[in-house]
């Protein structure tokens, strides 16, 4: 790895980008990190494309990822993976939730759900990992806890232990969200260990 | 970050907690992206009075008063909020604070979600004031504390600039000591100093040139502006965030980064300039200290290479001065766009699927979440240019158009944007007789920036109660005669109170009233959500056109229409997804073939 660590998450306003960014930023900074991350605030956030852009390593200037230099990719949302292949290089990886939610012009019935919207990552060359977080979070027992299954899979990427995120669900989740989440990360990280 | 003293923080809560170190003890603002966070922080804090205003020109003279008073004082807005405060913000500056008096500008390069992204350094130079600008969270907090020290050292507002990727940005920050005002809070008569009639004003004009000549000298001192030694080469002189991008891509060459970026330090620029072979500047938005510095003499390269719309990055940053160094990337994939959109059961769908019907109808529009009802498929907002303008521009269009205007003009603003500015427009438009309709969509909160309280929603910044100002008596007060309160969800009632007041021969106010669905008890309520009988379904696309996000549509061909035993000539049919439902009713109201039920009905 280069000496700063670049990790973009992406998907659909209201999924949950937030807290996942939040954990695997905490993780980081308990590794002993420097980090910044940059969120999106304000009109974005009513259901439009949405990321958190998060950047690691001994000295952190710039806040912003630049193209072509994501290490990780996580997205939340099948075609919202595609939006950032600008950001990809050939050795990136990325985790995709299989889960599709249709924009506005797809949901009125102007245009079909771009069903093969990873083709042109993986036709890169580029490995992608799907994860079924929606279903494994409802096994879980909560499916808003998605997030923290995408989070789980990530989590073999990055050096941190498996007891470095379970501190940070414990200490930084609300009390009745934290065996769910827990459940969930376990769940995540089972798919890519 | 192993330290206790450190803190993962966002720039606008490390900024409150600056605040609160620099013994802030009343603060005031109107939210705005990407500032709004800064208020809502400073709120949890104890011992700091805090107030939403209805805009920022009182925010910001609440604040002044607080300052004459003797205490620090705080005014926070966004860009374009600056604009709003202007008028007090340019006599400030002749006044001059007793309490140190901060004024936080938080810019909005790219327009993530503003309408314009204008220039805020620019308002230092105008109004003669100094400027500060950090370039992280943790820069923020201490330069906020270092703010009001100058402030009450110099006898100056002080005008704070940070931008989206500052706000935005989360980072290491550490605590710090508290501070306190030298001031001491009480009344103090000082009618030379705060009573800015020409005479005692022309004498303040004087004070505000010498003050600038002290200024400048603190510019050159070092305190807030230094020099990175490195490759002299290529010197780079920047501030705020453009700093940040500059280190990472060119990190070896010398920077003279400026934390106070007005007034300029000329003597250490010229200094600095003389020992690099070229001089750039790299600076979002305006060439601000790239005009600057060349009236100086100095020789510079700035926007001639780097973009003066827009945010920067490393990348656009290292690409901009060496156009080799572009790498190689994947092409973008060709997607559908994910445009923001109203949420599912907004009260504002209501009235916008209605005015979508109207189509010789020209809506004036206004800032907030209902600006989103200008997209497809509603597609119901003709305009839209600031706070407020949606009442003033219906009834100037009225004034121009004459007859041919009857019946034909609404205007568009919500509760919280109604408070802002749109109660003058609403004189404006009873006191020279408007024959425009004015509908105020009032779900009990300014919903866009993140739920916060307002004049009208009953509770103040903490969430306690607070007097709430019912907005259909101001109107009838105002001397407005047809006022009619209506419940959005209920599309036929909307559609006719629409309608009537459309036809009347007067200026007419219509009132939709439905709380946002993003409040916590709406949200955290139990949903009760309708569903859709799919085989009763006949096509029609009628809730489609809602443009809910609950609502999909599944297109059929012939034989899959047949197959599933729908009319052949049926192209698809919609399905709401219960999850998402917020059980509004509106769909429910359109459709004419018992295709939608509620749940368990």
């Amino acid at each position: 790895m280069s000496t700063t660590g670049n990790i973009l998450f992406s998907g659909v306003g209201g999924q949950g980008i937030l807290l996942a960014s939040e954990i695997t930023a905490y993780a980081l900074l308990s590794a002993g990190y420097d980090a910044k991350k940059s969120e999106v605030h304000g009109m974005a956030q009513r259901g439009g494309s949405v990321t958190a852009q998060l950047r690691y390593g001994k000295k952190v200037y710039s806040p912003l990822i630049e193209p072509g230099k994501a290490d990780i990719l996580v997205s939340f949302e099948l075609m919202e993976t595609a939006r950032y292949l600008p950001y990809l290089h050939k050795e990136s990886r990325v985790l995709v939730n299989s889960q599709q939610i249709k924009p506005p012009a797809v949901a009125n019935g102007q245009i079909a759900y771009p069903v093969n919207a990873l083709d042109s990552i993986t036709d890169q060359g580029i490995d992608v990992v799907v994860v079924d977080a929606f279903d494994i979070a409802q096994e879980a027992g909560e499916v808003k806890a998605a997030n923290v299954v995408m989070v789980g899979a990530m989590s073999t990427f990055l050096p941190m232990a498996v007891s470095v995120y379970e501190e940070i669900i414990n200490t930084r989740v609300p009390e009745r969200f934290r065996e769910v989440n827990l459940k969930a990360f376990a769940a995540g990280r089972k798919i890519t260990d | 970050m192993t330290d206790e003293s450190s803190l993962w923080m966002s720039g606008n809560e490390a900024i409150a907690m600056g605040a609160y170190e620099a013994g802030v003890k009343v603060a005031s603002g109107y939210p705005g992206t990407p500032s709004t966070e800064i208020m809502e922080n400073l709120s949890k804090y104890e011992g700091v009075y805090t107030e939403w205003a209805p805009n920022e020109k009182v925010g910001l003279e609440v604040a002044i008063g607080a300052s004459f008073a003797g205490v620090r004082a705080l005014a926070t807005m966004k860009h374009v909020g600056v604009n709003v405060a202007a008028d007090p913000l340019f006599t400030v500056s002749y006044t001059g604070v007793r309490g140190g008096l901060v004024i936080i500008t938080a810019d909005d390069p790219e327009m993530h979600s503003s309408q314009n992204e204008q220039d805020n350094r620019n308002y230092a130079y105008a109004a003669k004031l100094p400027m500060l600008e950090p370039s992280d969270p943790a820069e923020a907090k201490e330069m906020l504390k270092e703010a009001f020290e100058l402030s009450e050292r110099l006898d100056t507002p002080v005008l704070f600039r940070i931008t989206t990727r500052i706000a935005h940005v989360k980072g290491i920050v550490t605590k710090g000591e508290m501070l306190s005002s030298k001031v001491e809070c009480g009344i103090e008569k000082s009618p030379a100093k705060f009573v800015m009639l020409p005479a005692l004003a022309r004498n303040r004009r004087k004070v505000v040139e010498e003050r600038m000549i002290e200024l400048v000298k603190i510019a050159e001192s070092g305190e807030y502006n230094r020099i990175e030694d490195g490759d002299r080469k290529r010197g780079f002189i920047t501030a705020g965030v453009a700093y940040l991008y500059v280190k990472e891509a060119f990190p070896d060459a010398a920077v003279l980064k400026l934390g106070m970026c007005w007034p300029l330090p000329e003597n250490e620029i010229k200094a600095f300039a003389a020992t690099v072979d070229e001089l750039i500047i790299v600076e979002e938005l305006d060439p601000f200290l790239e005009h600057h510095i060349k009236a100086m003499g100095v020789e510079c390269h700035g926007k001639d290479c780097i973009p003066n719309q827009g945010e920067l990055n490393t990348s656009i940053v290292r690409t901009s001065i060496d156009p080799d160094s572009a790498p190689e990337l994947f092409a973008p994939a060709e997607l559908p766009m994910r445009p923001p959109n109203m949420c599912a059961g907004c009260p504002h769908r209501g009235v916008f699927y209605n005015l979508s019907k109207m189509k010789d109808v020209f809506v004036s529009g206004d800032i907030g979440c209902y600006t989103l009802g200008f997209l497809p498929p509603l597609s119901a907002m003709d305009s839209c240019v600031c706070m407020g303008a949606s009442v003033t521009i219906a009834h100037g269009m009225a004034k121009a158009l004459g007859d041919a205007g009857k019946g034909k003009l609404i205007s568009v603003i919500g509760d919280s944007t109604f408070m802002h500015t749109g109660i003058n427009g609403l004189i404006n438009s009873v006191y020279n007789d408007s024959t425009s309709v004015l509908v105020i969509l009032d779900n009990r909160i300014t919903a866009m920036t993140g739920q916060q309280n307002n004049p009208a929603s009953g509770c103040n910044i903490k969430g306690e109660a607070a007097n709430a100002i019912n907005i259909e008596k101001l109107c009838k007060a105002v001397g407005v005669k047809h006022v009619e309160v209506v419940d959005p969800h209920d599309i036929k009632a909307c559609k006719t109170a629409l309608k009537k007041a459309l036809e009347l021969d007067e200026y007419a106010v219509v009132i939709s009233r439905a709380p946002c669905v993003l409040l916590p008890e709406i949200k955290n309520a139990e949903h009760n959500p309708y569903l859709t009988t799919t085989e009763n379904c006949q096509g029609c696309g009628t809730c489609v056109k809602l443009g809910c996000p609950a609502i999909s549509w599944t297109p059929m061909t012939k034989d899959e229409a047949v197959a599933k035993g729908y009319k052949e000539k049926q192209k698809g049919y919609a399905v709401i997804n219960e999850v998402q439902c917020n059980g509004c009713g509106q769909c429910f109201a359109l459709c004419k073939f018992d295709a939608i039920n509620r749940k368990g009905e």
